[in-house]
């Protein structure tokens, strides 16, 4: 096999732990996020990376820049404004027939003659699939540290973004940083972080860069793209209410009783790590750590214990309501209304009482 | 044809406790584990063998006693093993470890065969990254195919093969050409279970070992912690909520009761969350 | 099927597996040893106590590098009722010795480090791999083993069964009958994680020092069976077991009763806020001599629980289980040498060995207790409430006088149990005891 084409910035001292900043970093300023958007359609990610994005550059003191990347002048037009509303101070646009669709070896390029043209100091990334797979290569062409999945970002005293992550499983947090290279890249699953309000109007700068890349110079070609809406995947992490099962359902026909509830509140259901592995449901509705993580306004979790791994994944919920048969489950430690009772039962009563209520008054009103 | 498949053996982290004052791991008796990720991987490298011929080979950079998972792989039906162990390697990040990686794996091809796949898994249950098989790729230049489903077609005369790749909100149909990279996705395959033959071979077989020299690394300011750009600052256990939950009284209520009770302490919370069911079971 | 003949093969890999493997491949033998848990112990449960001297008589020098939790300094013997318990305890400074006699383990660790030792000494373990069946050849003479893994057909002179107390294989293959339920204890036992200082404080220990704690009484709800909790380095082993027959008869969960032992007041402040890890369940073979099944017969041999050697008295099975593998071993080594077949004759000369070591000497003297144990369950019921309550009368200071006190208490007694049913349990376990 041979050598890819030689990586980016030749490293001087490759002592992660040297505490001066190597002079050819000193120019890195700004802090950027990579705004994903499949099919003219911008990920609610990007937006609250954008809001993350602000309270970094502010602290800092710089500019809060957004990466639009995209085939369509209009669709990419439509990206840069919603950044602008949604907090960036200008846009770095590419915009070329070859990133209609996403593919690593292209954005890759892209990406990298960005960072290398305008050198950000900080790179914030959605932990998608997307937002993961580029991530992994242009931090290793850029021979830059790289913290995935976050759960939290800040700036530490030495001006350093300190990327605070789950590690060993969940059961603890770890905070890295990335001292003496740049960018300092960091991603954030979906919801992880709050969306941030949209400023109507605001706008800024613009900065328009080339591909440098032709179509026949890219081996990967795509065949073609089969969209979940034809399947009906999950759509958990934006739903407004989402109700959960947990082992305490006891069997696989028991998952009926959360499939109700959630069809009459017109929500959608998922449920904990282990009816995943049990095949009680499919991967896309686990909920938690390496789930997906929710933020409705209201979240059900029927015969859930609230390991730590399944918290990170709803603590954002406006409002937990946790069924348990143990007045002592963790969940009640973080859930904001408890009923201690057999889920079994209270479930189909909760969705009888619901659906009276809801067509009692829709002949009312 | 020749295929790498990567694994690491990680810590069984539904095990792992936390000291409840230093907050310390405590890792006594915590077991090791092949990362689940990994067997999907191994299993379809497997899979393409069986059907096109050619050898399996398993990679993995860890303690020597990462050796126990490297055997397991060759009960399952690998056809080689490889220890990649230094004490260089140690505190590496997930760039540290596809510099190493990368130059094993290349020297694995001179020695072996050039591969015309690579496998890795999707993450680890353990750095759970996703970061170290990207890497690789990218260092050794092999087109990167991440979160495969499935491999729909591989024509060896013209090096080119089709895959069906998880993207946001669709699959992606990709064909690229040789050697490729690919991170496999979790529940496309099931790891097989060995015959007693392999299981025989496995446990007499020798496990190739190299140190960071044997496998031809030379910078080793890029390996183990030297080589990590990322360091971690403190270790923490996440904070408590700061109230429990409002226990709605049980008294002696039927399920009904207090289904009907439970409904009015939500309405009660959220009366706009009242006001959306209305208008979607009025069916707006 | 494997082409490749095996002097022996030795199902599972617990201690008499692995004392009858290592003997064996220490003389020469060549040994495929089948294991069906993921790795040796993981399958395995135990308080746990190992008893040095039966590892010594196979490893002199384990104690360099076995993971051994604490060496046990102090023993609690209590009879417990439902607020309180009369202890016994012992605790001496010669118990820190050189080479302790005793120590706390914890088996998925324990079975681990044998097992290297066992291949370090040239078996061949296959782990995940069960036995299903003896295969025989048209004589009855058993031949090999058939695995549950595809081509699972393997060939040796002798079959060493050592497959712990569900011997499923042995019955099966109709060498043994099924198990007793009122000759087979079932435990259930937790593993409560705290730090290490935690629990030298709690119990009073320095460095490496361990105390354990053996209880009976209420706290079995009136079965036959005894609870413990053993200190280990950072972890407290807490469990009770009770015989099969009882909790079918009581309808009772041997869940419940552990939960209610740890909830008992005397034990419940050892556990206080310990992190619950591990709960598993697991039988005892209990019967004792008498429910010793067939130990040998052409081209098979059993050792370990799969033979009944456990002592319930005094809580001994891992090391009848090492002694019985490693004379197994020896028998087979011996034949070996003397290029004698593995007959059902040939082979007595196991059962002669045995009959030599404390092995059959202890079970033969207790041959009665279970027994006894079974049908008096006052031991477990009254008495203990009988002496908590004596307990309590002789050291509350409430004005009577200490010669009225003592009539109260044999008073008590005497109602409790009849002067004659009292005398009657004396000699019954005085008997049993002989
Ligand atoms: C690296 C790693 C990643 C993980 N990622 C995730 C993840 O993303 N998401 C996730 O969910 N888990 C995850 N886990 C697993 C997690 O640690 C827990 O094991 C899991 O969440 C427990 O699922 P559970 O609550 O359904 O089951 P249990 O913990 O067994 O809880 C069942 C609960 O139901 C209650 N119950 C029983 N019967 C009834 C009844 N009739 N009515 C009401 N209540 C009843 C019980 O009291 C108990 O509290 C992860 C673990 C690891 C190690
Ligand atoms: C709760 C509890 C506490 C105890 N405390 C103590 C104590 O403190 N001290 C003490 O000395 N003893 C104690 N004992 C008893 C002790 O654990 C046993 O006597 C001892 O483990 C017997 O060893 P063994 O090798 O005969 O059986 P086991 O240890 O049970 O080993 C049998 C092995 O065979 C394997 N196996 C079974 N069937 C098959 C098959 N078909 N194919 C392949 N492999 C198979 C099993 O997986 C297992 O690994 C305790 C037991 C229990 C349950
Ligand atoms: N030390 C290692 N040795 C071999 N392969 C590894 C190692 N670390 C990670 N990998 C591979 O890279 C994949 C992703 O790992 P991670 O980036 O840690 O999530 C894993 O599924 C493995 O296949």
């Amino acid at each position: 096999m041979t050598e890819a084409a030689k990586p980016a910035p030749a490293q001087t001292n490759r002592a992660g732990t040297k505490k001066e900043l190597p002079e050819h970093f000193k120019a890195y300023k700004h802090v950027w996020v990579v705004v994903e958007s499949e099919h003219g359609q911008v990920h609610p990610v990007s937006f609250e990376l954008l809001g993350e994005g602000r309270k970094l550059a502010d602290k800092r003191g710089v500019e809060l820049a957004a990466v639009v990347l995209g085939s369509d002048k209009e669709a990419n037009a439509a990206a840069a404004i919603a950044s602008f509303e949604y907090g960036a101070d200008l846009i770095y646009m590419v915009t070329d027939t070859a990133l209609t669709h996403y593919r690593n070896e292209v954005y890759t390029k892209a990406m990298t003659d960005l960072v290398k043209t305008y050198k950000p100091e900080i790179l914030l990334l959605g932990a998608t699939t997307l937002g993961r797979d580029l991530a992994g290569s242009v931090a290793t062409t850029l021979l830059t540290g790289l913290t995935a999945d976050c759960t939290a970002l800040a700036i530490d005293d030495e001006g350093s973004l300190a990327a605070t992550r789950p590690t060993f499983g969940g059961s603890l947090l770890c905070t890295i940083l990335t001292l003496n290279y740049r960018p300092q890249m960091a991603t954030v699953r979906p919801r992880v972080m709050e969306m941030p309000a949209r400023q109507e109007g605001r706008r800024g700068r613009v900065v328009e860069h080339p591909l440098g890349l032709v179509e026949d110079d890219i081996v990967t070609k795509i065949v073609r793209f089969i969209a979940d809406r034809d399947s009906n995947k999950a759509q958990l992490a934006y739903a407004d209410i989402v109700v959960a099962g947990g082992l305490g359902l006891r069997s696989a026909e028991n998952f009926q009783l959360i499939r109700s509830l959630a069809e009459v509140l017109g929500a959608e259901h998922g449920g904990s790590r282990p009816l995943v592995q049990k095949g009680w449901m499919t991967s896309d509705r686990q909920i938690g750590q390496t789930g997906k993580t929710i933020r409705p306004k209201l979240y059900i979790a029927a015969g859930i214990s609230g390991a730590i791994q399944h918290r990170v994944g709803v603590e954002g919920a406006d409002m937990i309501v946790a069924i348990n048969i143990d007045p002592n489950a963790p969940i009640f430690d973080f859930a904001h209304v408890g009923v201690v009772a057999d889920a079994i039962e209270l479930l189909p009563a909760l969705t009888e009482a619901f659906r009276k209520h809801l067509s009692v008054n829709r002949l009312a009103g | 044809m020749h295929i790498i498949v990567c694994i690491k053996q990680v810590p069984d982290s539904a095990q792992i406790r936390v000291h409840p004052v230093t907050n310390t791991i405590m890792r006594q008796g915590v077991p090791t584990i092949i990362n689940p990720y990994d067997l999907f991987a191994l299993e379809e490298a497997m899979r393409w063998r069986d059907k096109l011929g050619g050898e399996v080979t398993v990679l993995t950079m860890g303690p020597p006693m990462a050796e126990e998972s490297l055997r397991k792989t060759l009960t399952y039906g690998a056809d080689r093993a490889v220890l990649l162990t230094d004490r260089c390697f140690a505190g590496a990040d997930t760039l540290a470890t596809s510099y190493a990686l990368a130059h094993t794996l290349r020297k694995v091809a001179q020695e072996f065969g050039e591969p015309q796949m690579v496998f890795t898994g999707k993450q680890t249950i353990d750095g759970d990254t996703a970061q170290v098989g990207p890497g690789i790729a990218k260092r050794l230049g092999l087109n990167q195919l991440t979160y495969v489903a499935k491999i729909s077609e591989l024509d060896i005369p013209t090096g080119r093969i089709t895959v069906e790749r998880r993207a946001e909100g669709g699959v992606q149909v990709l064909s690229t050409r040789l050697p490729v990279l690919i991170t496999m996705l979790e529940g496309t395959n099931e790891i097989r279970r060995g015959s007693l033959e392999n299981a025989l071979r496995a446990v007499r077989a020798q496990i190739i070992t190299w140190s960071a020299a044997d496998a031809g690394i030379k910078d080793l300011t890029q390996c183990g912690l030297r080589g990590s750009p990322t360091i971690v600052k403190k270790v923490f256990a996440p904070p408590p909520r700061a109230k429990k939950a409002y226990q709605i009284p049980i008294e002696d209520l039927s399920a009904d009761g207090l289904a009907e009770n439970v409904m009015a302490e939500i309405f009660k919370r959220k009366p706009a969350l009242e006001d959306d069911l209305m208008r979607f079971a009025a069916g707006e | 099927m494997i082409e490749e003949r095996f002097d022996a093969i030795v199902i599972g890999a617990g201690p008499s597996g692995n004392a009858a493997a290592y003997t064996m491949a220490k003389n020469g033998l060549k040994v495929l040893q089948l294991e069906r848990g993921e790795y040796p112990g993981s399958k395995n449960v135990q308080g746990a106590i190992l008893y040095a001297n039966a590892l010594e008589k196979l490893i002199p020098d384990f104690r360099e590098d076995a993971p051994l939790e604490r060496h046990i300094i102090e023993q609690r013997l209590w009879t417990m009722d439902d607020t309180s318990y009369v202890g016994m305890h012992y605790r001496s400074e010669d118990f820190n010795e050189e080479r302790p006699n005793r120590y706390t383990i914890i088996r998925a660790q324990f079975d681990k480090w044998f097992s290297r030792k066992v291949r370090e000494a040239g078996v061949l373990l296959l782990c995940e791999t069960t036995v299903k069946e003896l295969l025989r050849d048209s004589h009855g003479k058993v031949m090999g083993v058939k695995t549950d893994r595809d081509g699972g057909m393997v060939f040796a002179d002798i079959v060493v069964m050592a497959e712990g107390v569900n011997g499923l294989v042995g019955q099966r293959s109709g060498l043994r009958s099924e198990l007793k339920p009122e000759s087979v204890a079932l435990a259930v036992k937790e593993m409560h994680f705290l730090p290490r200082e935690t629990i030298e404080s709690r119990f009073n220990l320095k460095g490496n020092e361990g105390t354990v704690i053996e209880a009976m009484g209420t706290i079995t709800a009136g079965m036959t069976g005894t609870g413990f909790l053993y200190t280990n380095q950072e972890s407290i082993s807490v469990g009770i077991g009770c015989l099969v027959s009882d909790f079918a008869e009581r309808g009772m969960t041997p869940y419940g009763l552990l939960e209610a032992f740890k909830n008992h007041p005397s034990i419940k402040p050892m556990l206080a806020n310990s992190e619950c890890k591990e709960y598993a369940a697991h039988l005892i073979p209990e019967g004792g001599y008498k429910s010793i099944p067939e130990l040998f017969g052409d081209g098979w041999i059993v050792v370990g629980d799969a033979g009944q050697f456990v002592n319930a008295v005094h809580r001994e099975g891992s090391n009848l289980a090492m002694t019985t593998g490693r004379i197994a071993g020896e028998t087979i080594v011996w034949l070996k040498r003397r290029r004698d077949e593995f007959s059902k004759a040939n082979l007595m000369e196991y059962k002669r060995r045995l009959e030599a070591t404390f092995v059959m000497k202890d079970l033969k003297k207790y041959k009665k207790i279970p027994e006894f144990l079974h049908n008096n369950k006052q031991v477990f019921g009254l008495y203990p409430k009988l002496f908590n309550a004596a307990a309590q009368t002789w050291f509350r200071v409430d004005g009577a006088d200490k010669r009225t006190k003592e009539k109260e208490i044999l008073q008590s007694f005497r109602k409790g149990r009849s002067l004659p049913g009292l005398i009657g349990d004396a000699f019954k376990l005085a008997r049993a005891w002989r």
